[in-house]
């Protein structure tokens, strides 16, 4: 059962279970997804890549990051069947620079740049869910600036 | 003069008047001697038949000596203003030029002509010998131009080697990087395009590019440096000349080319000349950077990255007072003080919430290049200045000076200087043996040495009830077991938090801490502390003496505003900190993120925040807005706080006790927990600590204290609503995670609800 009680300014309110189960008539203002506001995901709503985004971590901007963005986005943009082919020596290049950070990008490389491109064709089908990780990984003081809950990002160097 | 014009214009006509009545009055009464005369001041004209009376004379005559002498004044004046603005130029310019020991061919200044700068490439080879000083300061005419021809030579450093007719192409590019200098720069490619011819004299290279770096030394200052990459050897030592820090620009080349082309163009070179490729000898300092960022923060990392994800090959410059590069500053009063590892003040690693351990450094040295490579890297780069101070900062003149009077030119700047901790009266006037004994908890530095400090003595007192002293408090108390080390907090609010959690909850909050080991002194208010037989006596106003051994202030964050003052930046009276606009703009190319930022936040008002995720937040913002992206404070920002195992929150917008509250809570069970919390969900904002296995389940816990028990089942979880005439803009989330996007969203949409039960229903409170 729930109650309510007042103390000087501050209402506070105990609520059961059962009181919260019906569904919210709280009204939410729809966003816009072309908002220029807001945070913007993976890809942006004109289909390129948002290298400024907290789920890449630091690859775009780091020492590699322009290898990093010529394999990324040839992988993007690429239509061959099979997705990337075409790529392999943007990627080749990507890892030979990597290698010689190993500090930063930890031999993890190959299942990394497997996940990104994984995870990059995930994400270019469904935008809205790169838009809902940044204020996720935002929010993650622990990993800070590099938040990413499933992308490149699991080293300890980004 | 003027007030006596205007008084004698008054007076003049009433003594006339009176005067003339009185005289006319007398020969009437002279001739009629008969009735008094009536004196009314008769209107007359000022000149009387004979063209006016002595008054007259004496009038015109005053005024005439005032208007010649007022002519005079205004003359001299002006005359004199043209000259002192000349003396001022002057003077300047022998500033700049007694700089240039060297160089009796920095007068020759690339603008002017090819000629002259190939007489310049000639005349340089001796001159490397005789100058290790700069030529760069030839440029001080140059200065407008110089900025921009500094940047094309700093850019064309890193070209590849290309003949000299593609050299203009090669100064192409460089414009290309150089938006705002694309004028200077291009002026500047005819010239260095002329250079080329001067060059292959002074090189034994042919390389293009090595053509190309003389030319742009010859520019700006007639700098003779040149780089050879194929022989360096023999540039090494006529070159030892002084280029300026962009001496690195050549390291990204082939040959280690040097960048002494790109120190002429330094505007205001100062900075150690250096010879190019052999041998840097001590640390040199671009004179020049695109990006300048002051303060190596949480704000100016998150800047830099995201400048260097937008800008492609873009040259980010940190300049910082501390010795360590950019780091976090959450773990150092949580999660570092919880670790297993006994090195752990050496090596700085925690564990994170998924288990796996990683430094406070955002990036290991490895990510960061030298200075002086900057302007050589082929693809950019971010590099950090440690140890250096700026001290004064040239808005017209777009460079700062260094505490060791280096300069460095930039073409956007973001100052992210954070604060200094605040300090209570008191303490600072009790005098240098209690200041021995107090800390002021900011740094790496003074983590390391309150580490030390709680093992070595027996008694330590927080003063300060805020995030910060209520976070150290906790660490503190749960190392007291370990330690036999007594840890007292006190502050003059009711509870812990009390300026941020509304009173029922801010009291509970003080439960928990005080059951984490600590003693807390509420309503205390600091009198006077004394040092007396190597232990602090502190006396409050109500009397309360306590004895302890050391003290940590945490009394809030002073914002640095130090640079204000030379920039001639507005400061916020109200909240502190640098003045911005919406888009985190000072000026139209200097930024101020983090805590030192009062911003305007479009829904929320004009704000400064001390939090870390905004520091992430306005550190990004600032970075995307100096590449040219212009976008307002839109992404609300969150912080958060643990404080031991049982309680633990997440919050975003304003949360301040004074605002109308209103709480919405739900039971709390065993798996309502930071630790469980973060088990299960993954996108843990907390570190796990080994001492919360063995912290008891809030279920259990209330058996220990009956009256507390009724608390603890209250205020288990929920959400706390912030409100401002009826609209939301803060939001607690108490013991319930992974809700965060919700809460920013109700924030964002700024709507008055009736019934925030109805809005509390969205966060679902009740599942874990």
């Amino acid at each position: 059962m729930s109650y309510c009680k007042q103390e000087g300014k501050d209402r506070i309110i105990f609520v059961t279970k059962e009181d919260h189960e019906a569904p919210s008539n709280a009204e939410l203002i729809a966003d816009d997804p072309n908002d220029p506001y807001e945070e913007q995901g993976l890809i942006l709503p004109n289909g390129d890549i948002n290298w400024n985004c907290p789920c890449l971590g630091g690859m775009a901007s780091g020492p590699c990051g322009s290898q990093f963005k010529e394999a990324f986005s040839c992988f993007h943009y690429s239509k061959e069947e099979v997705k990337g082919s075409e790529c392999i020596d943007n990627f080749r290049n990507m890892q030979e620079c990597m290698q010689r950070y190993p500090e930063l990008y930890p031999q993890e490389e190959d299942k990394e740049s497997s996940q990104a491109e994984a995870s990059s064709s995930s994400v270019s089908a469904a935008p809205t869910e790169g838009s809902a990780l940044p204020p996720e990984t935002d929010s993650t003081p622990a990993t800070s600036t590099s938040d990413s809950t499933s992308l490149i990002d699991n080293q300890t160097a980004s | 003069m003027l007030k006596c014009r205007t008084v004698w214009k008054k007076l003049a006509p009433l003594a006339r008047a009176s005067s003339t009545v009185c005289r006319q009055n007398v020969r009437r009464t002279g001739l009629t001697s008969s009735r008094i005369p009536a004196c009314v001041p008769v209107a007359h004209m000022s000149t009387g038949p004979a063209g006016g009376g002595r008054e007259n004379q004496l009038y015109i005559l005053l005024v005439g000596a005032a208007c010649v002498g007022g002519a005079i004044y205004t003359y001299r004046t002006v005359k004199g203003d043209s000259q002192r603005y000349q003396d001022r130029i002057e003077e300047i310019s022998s500033r700049s030029y007694k700089r240039a020991t060297a160089e009796p061919a920095t007068p020759i200044q690339s603008e002017p002509s090819a000629v002259d700068a190939t007489e310049t490439e000639v005349i340089l080879e001796p001159e490397p010998e005789a100058a290790p000083s700069l030529e760069p300061e030839a440029a001080p005419s140059l200065e407008p131009e110089a900025a921009p021809s500094l940047e094309s030579e700093a850019a064309p450093s890193p070209e590849e080697p290309s003949p000299p007719a593609p050299d203009a192409e090669v100064a192409v590019p460089e414009t290309t990087e150089l938006p705002p200098a694309d004028e200077p720069v291009v002026e500047a490619s005819p010239e260095e395009s002329a250079e080329p011819a001067a060059v292959p004299v002074v090189e034994e290279a042919d390389e293009p590019v090595v053509e190309a770096s003389p030319e742009e030394s010859a520019e700006p200052a007639a700098v003779p440096v040149v780089e050879e990459e194929p022989s360096p050897p023999s540039e090494p030592s006529p070159f030892e000349l002084t280029e300026l820090p962009p001496a690195p620009v050549v390291e990204s080349e082939p040959a280690a080319a040097e960048s002494p082309a790109a120190e002429p163009t330094e505007p205001q070179p100062e900075v150690v000349a250096q010879s190019g490729g052999p041998a840097p000898d001590s640390l040199k300092v671009p004179s020049h950077t695109p990006y300048l960022l002051i303060g190596g923060g949480t704000a100016s990392f998150a800047a830099a990255r995201s400048i260097r994800a937008r800008d492609p090959g873009a040259k980010v410059l940190i300049v910082t007072d501390e010795s360590d590069p950019p780091y976090m500053r959450p773990p150092l009063s949580k999660e570092l003080w919880f670790s297993d590892d006994p090195s752990v003040t050496e090596t700085l690693r925690f564990k994170q919430w998924n288990g796996k351990e990683r430094s406070i450094y955002f990036q290991p040295p490895s990510f960061y290049i030298n200075a002086e490579e900057l302007n050589g890297a082929e693809n950019g780069g971010v590099a950090v200045l440690t140890g250096k101070k700026v001290v004064h900062m040239d808005v017209r003149g777009n460079k700062i000076k260094l505490d060791d009077d280096t300069e460095i030119s930039y073409d956007k700047c973001l100052i992210a200087t954070g604060g200094v901790p605040r300090n209570l009266q008191v303490i600072e006037r009790a005098g240098e043996e209690v200041m021995k004994k107090t800390t002021l908890f900011r740094k790496i530095e003074d983590f390391k040495s309150l580490d030390k400090v709680s093992r070595n003595v027996k008694s330590i007192t927080i003063i300060g009830g805020g995030f910060l002293g209520s976070e150290l408090a906790c660490a503190l108390g749960r190392r007291s077991t370990e330690y036999d080390l007594e840890v007292v907090q006190m502050f003059p609010e009711k509870g812990n938090m009390g300026k941020v959690l509304p009173e029922y909850l801010s009291n509970w909050t003080t439960e928990k801490v005080k059951s984490e080991g600590v003693k807390v002194i509420s309503e205390a208010l600091v009198k006077s502390v004394v040092c007396k037989d190597d232990k602090l006596e502190i006396k409050l106003k109500d009397g309360r003496l306590v004895k302890t051994d050391h003290i940590v202030a945490a009394v809030g964050l002073e914002p640095n505003v130090d640079l204000a003052k030379s920039a001639g930046l507005e400061v916020d009276s109200d909240f502190g900190g640098f003045r911005v606009n919406a888009e985190l703009q000072a000026r139209s190319n200097i930024w101020v993120a983090g805590d030192a930022a009062c911003f305007y936040d479009i829904r929320l008002g004009r704000r400064r925040v001390e939090h870390h995720d905004h520091a992430v937040v306005s550190g990004r913002l600032a970075g995307e807005n100096m590449t040219g992206a212009n976008k307002p404070y839109w992404h609300q920002s969150m912080f958060w706080s643990d404080l031991g195992p049982d309680v633990g929150y997440e919050a975003i917008g304003i949360v301040d006790s004074s605002l109308p509250t209103v709480g919405v809570f739900a039971k709390a069970t065993a798996k309502d927990t930071p630790k469980a919390a973060t088990e299960k969900s993954g996108t843990g904002i907390r570190s796990e600590s080994e001492t919360e296995d063995t912290a008891t389940s809030p279920v259990a816990s209330l058996t220990l204290a009956p009256t507390v028990e009724q608390h603890q089942d209250e205020y288990g979880k929920g959400v706390i609503f912030y409100l401002r005439d009826k609209v939301v803009v803060g939001i607690i989330l108490w013991n319930v995670f992974n809700r965060m996007p919700i809460a920013r969203k109700i924030i964002k949409d700024g709507e008055e609800h009736a019934d925030l039960n109805e809005v509390a229903k969205l966060f679902n409170i009740h599942d874990d």
